[in-house]
């Protein structure tokens, strides 16, 4: 397949496409393969008790009818039994993206599944499959091309459940922000056609020079905080935006009781009322413009902190206002759903910003984040953890949340 | 005997007497204080409909205001610094209303304030006392810079060592509240000190001499150009906010119609 083009100036005279959805529906158990989906894992159901994988999400093993099922890693390489190209789907999402290639497809981890597939895949090809999260948020089986390196985006099939920054323009809302020069870096390097990089307080000094040598990268005055300044960006850029990374911040130590409560509001303020004030604002238009194309609007991508999930003591308010982030965030997600946009969350350990400095390595530096943010992007994930001290922090909040909030004590 | 109020109102109305506004508006991005981020920060301007004729109120406009006692054209009352907490009636719900009316000289420094760090010596108020007369008691003085036709970035003239704009030396704020006995001293920057005034000595001279004698200060003023160098009158009535240490204000001036 070629590589995706820039896209063309869209003809005024034609409506903009509404984003429709594939079919959307899912047992509660087949969550548990969403799940693995969102972080990006290739897990499969397994019988705990005879130890047979299996495909879809069973209430009981079909083999020994054990009912402990587990979800575990399981090898992603499979073989190509059977592909077919449906021409004319009967359903609306797929009819208007088609042809669509599905396979059969027989797992080396032993199932048999029905995949969309990559389109070199033919019967007796290799496969390499991946969890994916379609437009409607529900997990799916890719089978892509099975050699490492091979590039999935020029799949078309693959675009869909992803949200490439190629071509596509980006709104990195905070310029100030530590890890702003990265993003910025990383973004115009993946190929965005445009990066934007809001500017807060532009009465400030800002070296803006740095930034806007890069090609397409370019710093506005934008301030969160002003429902004008939001209202006024919008106003220019809202159907020109089809990323938003927010990387609104205000982290200020202080406990539960010697925290100033002037600081935790600020807080509250940065870390989530700015960002709902630039959602309402901008995340209708990138609604609407959700299925605009190859390059239509495809995420919504926040910078939290772990303490969004394991709340610090030492942190106390600056960790509720992430905790209130993070929930606001699952609000945002269902209602970007609507049009199919994404929403990845990238959960932060201590960052490389004047505020942590004091805090022990490792941190998370603006490159790791760009990185992961990119990473993510392609991917079509919707929550990564950056920086070790957040994966250490996840790991021990799924073996023990009560723990993790008695370790939080020793900071 | 005739009511005094009449002449002015007359004056007002035939325009002898101009009314003529210092104050810039109060806008979000209006540029604040800056001070290092680890000392608490002054809440910006925030201006949030609650309503415009629409599903909100449907036939009403109206707004929720936020901002931090010391934004926008304002008013600093003598609590406002340490050398002030102790006077009486210091708060802005306290002081004397009086005070809140009263003559202003205009010192003209707007050529010398092409220069941000320049400061205002006694020297130059005793050039202009020779041209204009002594500084009576009781009176504001306003030094004119025309800072206020900046805006932004311009405006804040923030370095990587700080803000640099015009403000008094440290000298003439002594000499101008203990030998003039000034009511307050007025800029159209932001604060009534320089930009690196915490550099001199006392830091924040303006701050440390006004407050500490019960005087006031006011800033982010406009339009000081308009002003005769005496003669104007100045109405300066701070928000009745309890034991405040300022407030934002619309402060104007009458004048007399020249010729």
């Amino acid at each position: 397949m070629a590589p995706l083009q820039p896209p063309r100036r869209k003809d005024p005279l034609k409506r903009t496409r509404l984003p429709l959805l594939p079919p959307g529906q899912r047992s509660r158990a087949a969550h548990h393969l969403t799940a693995a989906a969102a972080e990006g894992r290739f897990a499969l159901p397994r019988c705990a008790a005879c130890g047979t994988f299996h495909f879809p999400v069973r209430e009981a093993c079909p083999d020994c009818l054990s009912a402990r099922i587990e979800m575990v890693e399981a090898p992603a390489g499979a073989t190509v039994l059977s592909q077919t190209t449906a021409e004319v789907p009967a359903d609306n999402y797929f009819r208007e993206r088609a042809p669509w290639r599905v396979g059969l497809v027989k797992m080396d981890a032993g199932p048999t599944a029905l995949v969309h597939l990559h389109p070199e895949g033919i019967a007796g090809s290799r496969v390499r499959l991946a969890l994916m999260l379609d437009r409607a948020g529900q997990a799916v089986l890719y089978a892509g091309p099975e050699q490492k390196g091979a590039d999935p985006m020029t799949d078309p099939q693959w675009r869909e459940m992803t949200a490439d920054p190629l071509h596509r323009r980006v709104l990195i809302t905070d310029a100030r922000s530590f890890a702003a020069p990265a993003l910025a870096k990383a973004l115009v390097a993946a190929g965005a056609r445009e990066v934007r990089l809001g500017l807060p307080e532009a009465w400030k000094p800002f070296a803006a020079e740095k930034l806007t040598a890069l090609p397409g990268v370019s710093v506005v005055p934008l301030d969160l905080g002003s429902e004008r300044s939001v209202a006024d960006h919008v106003r220019d850029y809202g159907g020109k935006t089809e990323i938003v990374i927010n990387t609104a911040d205000h982290m200020r130590p202080g406990g539960a009781l010697g925290g100033s409560l002037t600081a935790t509001r600020d807080a509250m303020e940065a870390v989530v009322f700015d960002p709902m004030r630039l959602a309402q604002a901008l995340a209708p238009a990138m609604i609407g413009r959700g299925a605009d194309g190859p390059t239509g609007a495809a995420a919504w991508v926040n910078l939290l902190s772990v303490h969004a999930l394991a709340p610090s003591p030492a942190l106390a308010g600056w960790s509720a206002a992430q905790a209130a982030a993070l929930a606001w965030s699952h609000s945002l997600r269902a209602d970007l759903a609507q049009g199919g946009v994404k929403l990845l969350n990238l959960f932060c350990g201590p960052t490389d910003s004047d505020w942590f400095q004091t805090w022990p390595q490792p941190k998370v530096g603006g490159a790791a984040v760009a990185s992961a943010a990119v990473s993510g992007l392609k991917r079509g994930l919707e929550e990564m953890f950056v920086g070790d001290v957040a994966k250490d922090i996840q790991a021990r909040l799924a073996a023990n949340p009560k723990a993790v909030e008695r370790e939080m004590r020793q900071g | 005997m005739t009511n005094p109020l009449t002449l002015l109102v007359s004056a007002l109305g035939s325009g002898v007497v101009e009314v003529v506004d210092l104050t810039q508006t109060l806008r979000e991005d209006s540029p604040t204080i800056v001070l290092p981020p680890e000392f608490g920060a002054s809440a910006p301007v925030r201006i949030e409909r609650i309503s415009r004729y629409d599903a909100n109120g449907p036939a009403w406009y109206w707004n929720n205001l936020s901002f931090g006692e010391h934004t926008g054209t304002h008013f600093d009352a003598p609590v406002h610094w340490f050398t002030g907490r102790d006077l009486p009636l210091n708060t802005v719900d306290t002081l004397p209303v009086a005070d809140m009316i009263a003559p202003a000289c205009v010192i003209d420094c707007s050529v010398e304030s092409a220069d941000p760090d320049f400061l205002l010596t006694i020297a130059h108020v005793e050039a202009w006392e020779a041209k204009h007369g002594r500084i009576p008691a009781r009176a504001w003085v306003l030094m004119r810079s025309d800072w206020s036709k900046r805006q932004g970035a311009a405006y804040a003239n923030l370095r990587d060592d700080g803000a640099h704009t015009p403000g008094p030396d440290a000298a003439v704020m002594r000499w101008l509240v203990e030998e003039r006995g000034i009511l307050g001293f007025g800029t159209e920057t932001i604060g009534t000190d320089a930009g690196q005034g915490g550099h001199l000595t006392p830091p924040y001279p303006a701050h440390h001499y006004l407050h500490g004698a019960g005087r006031y200060g006011l800033q982010c003023l406009a339009a000081l150009d308009r002003l005769p160098p005496t003669g104007a009158v100045i109405l300066a009535a701070p928000l009745k906010v309890h034991e405040g240490s300022g407030s934002p204000l619309r402060v104007l001036a009458l004048i007399p119609k020249e010729g």
